[in-house]
């Protein structure tokens, strides 16, 4: 056992240090490719000044539209197109495009940028990949896990399109850095996940006139639309005002089939593609409404752009600085980052952690466990001896829970646990109301106890 | 007046997990015309099982929810003031964050 233990990490650590000497390769790839890119585009902006016979390989096959032979052969597909052709083809080659959150909407979003030939695709976010993310977020892979999206995205994009700039943003997007990063691009692609990072990129966009593609996907439902393009609204003609934090489900807490984001994301992408190559029509004052259950799409027609809105109306005064000042966070009244929500509400002496409840059931206190998780959150795992009663219907349940502890001893405790430890904190000042003035809370949740308690335990 | 009601992006889940509604809503007495405040009140009253606050505030729906009559923005229609017509369609859809 000892020797089996020791060698796999030896091999672990082999890993590691492949793994980092890889990353380093491919970053001193691409810093050597952007070079070479900035020497053929000086030498290319020569030649076409001199008007002197074009280089062989690489550069402008000489037919008026910038193509060289090898872009000609690989997009040939798109250039066959009456409808889009090499007119298109080329402003595409000639676009920017940058894409923020490389997720579930993003990771298709960029793997067909970067197929279809777009001049250069920028890729923010901040986050790491996690195996948990992979059901949806396409473009990353198992050897990616703990590593940041942004770079496993651009080495996604890369291997399938070397010939583009692939510019990568490692950062959160925020007030002090979103101008910065969104003047480089010509469209925007909002393919993040939350609320006040959708208030901030629409009237970032705004303030610097660039047309914003916006899609979201949550469960089995997806919307999307183009804001601010030729004279259209923005996000906050649509939504002057925040809706309440309890309205804003998460894919973390409701859960998401991973083809629906998907789907939107593919939909973004050939917005955007339309938008830099000038071709159809784009989805402004339209919504796309998706619904995968009933595989439904149904295109609505929204309001144009709000004389009134703050932020585009007419007599809006929103300037760069204005932005940078707004704090996003507070207008929505939650944050940018996916940081889970941590109440405390209960002094201390009605908490306790997991592994002093691990000990009390070593000990065999006389207790009852509830788990107050919804029942679909129940099915997927769940502790011994547990008895299931959802928050929503405790005030329902309370005979049971009486029972429950009647079966034991006299003078049984009463836990109360659930995902991450807020619910079960809630569930627990109700019980002390309603006279259950013994009741305790497991602090952290499942999840601590998976943490701290049982590493097998499954989190979700 | 028939119309058909439809709920999304998390709304149906205030009445029973339903989303599409084909319901009977007549106007109230003494009036000829049935708009969109009568018809919120109606759907307030009517299906809205639980957190109703989830759905509407004050008079109207709360923000975040787009009205559509007949796959057409409320806004474009006069919101509150939109009339009604036998056959409507009306769509409540809460705009979704997530990706
Ligand atoms: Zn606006």
């Amino acid at each position: 056992m000892e020797a089996n233990g020791g060698e796999s990490s030896r091999i672990l650590r082999e890993i590691e240090n492949l793994k980092s000497a890889k990353s380093e390769i491919e970053r001193r790839i691409s810093d050597l490719e952007a070079q070479l890119r900035d020497i053929d585009e000086k030498d290319e902006t020569k030649t076409n000044s001199t008007r002197s016979c074009p280089p062989l390989s690489n550069g402008d096959s000489g037919f008026g539209h910038g193509l060289s032979p090898d872009m000609i052969y690989r997009y040939s597909r798109q250039l066959l197109l009456p409808s889009f052709g090499v007119q298109a083809q080329s402003s595409l080659l000639k676009a920017s495009i940058l894409v923020v959150g490389a997720g579930g909407l993003g990771s298709p979003a960029l793997l067909y940028l970067a197929a279809c030939g777009v001049g250069r695709l920028g890729i923010v976010d901040h986050d790491v990949v996690e195996l948990n993310n992979l059901h949806r977020q396409i473009i990353h892979t198992e050897a990616y896990i703990g590593q940041s999206k942004v770079e496993s995205a651009a080495a996604a994009c890369h291997s399938i399109n070397s010939t583009i700039q692939i510019v990568e943003h490692k950062e959160a997007l925020r007030t002090s850095n979103a101008l910065e990063i969104l003047s480089k691009y010509d469209i925007v692609i909002d393919a993040t996940d939350n609320a006040p990072s959708r208030y901030l990129i629409s009237d970032c966009c705004v303030v610097l006139g660039k047309p914003l593609v916006s899609g979201a996907a949550i469960g089995l439902e997806g919307q999307l639309t183009v804001y601010n393009y030729n004279g259209g609204p923005c996000y906050r003609c649509l939504f002057p005002t925040p809706p309440p934090t309890t309205a804003c489900q998460r894919c973390s807490d409701s859960g998401v089939l991973g083809i629906v984001p998907g789907i939107i994301g593919c939909h973004q992408a050939l917005e955007a593609i339309k938008i830099a190559s000038d071709v159809g029509e784009p989805l402004s004052r339209r919504m796309l409404l998706f619904d995968a259950l009933t595989a439904r799409i149904r295109i609505v027609k929204i309001r144009g752009r709000s004389s009134q809105c703050e932020v585009c109306g007419e007599n809006a005064t929103f300037t760069a600085k204005q932005f940078q000042e707004f704090d996003y966070e507070k207008f929505t009244q939650s944050p940018l980052s996916m940081t889970p929500l941590k109440l405390d509400l209960l002094p201390t002496e009605a908490r306790i952690s997991s592994k002093e409840y691990k000990e009390r059931v070593v000990r065999g206190e006389p207790h009852a466990l509830v788990d107050v998780r919804p029942a679909h959150h129940f099915k997927i795992s769940s502790l011994p001896n547990s008895m299931n009663v959802p928050l929503s219907s405790l005030e329902a349940r309370l005979p049971e829970i009486s029972s429950a502890l009647k079966r034991e001893e006299e003078h049984a405790s009463l836990y109360v646990v659930c995902r991450r430890g807020n619910d079960s904190q809630r569930a627990v000042d109700y019980l002390h109301k309603m006279g259950f003035t013994s009741a305790k809370d497991i602090i952290g949740g499942l999840e601590s106890w998976a943490h701290d308690v049982d590493p097998n335990f499954p989190t979700y | 007046m028939q119309l058909t009601l439809e709920f999304g992006g998390g709304l149906e889940l205030l009445c029973d997990s339903v989303k599409i509604h084909k319901v009977n809503v007549n106007p109230q007495d003494g009036e000829d015309k049935l708009n969109m405040k009568d018809l919120l009140a109606w759907v307030r009253t009517n299906l809205i099982k639980e957190r109703p606050e989830m759905f509407m505030k004050g008079d109207s729906v709360r923000p975040g929810v787009l009205v559509l009559v007949n796959d057409c923005d409320w806004e474009l229609s006069g919101q509150l003031d939109t009339t009604l017509e036998e056959k409507d369609v009306v769509v409540f859809i809460s705009t979704l964050h997530g990706g």
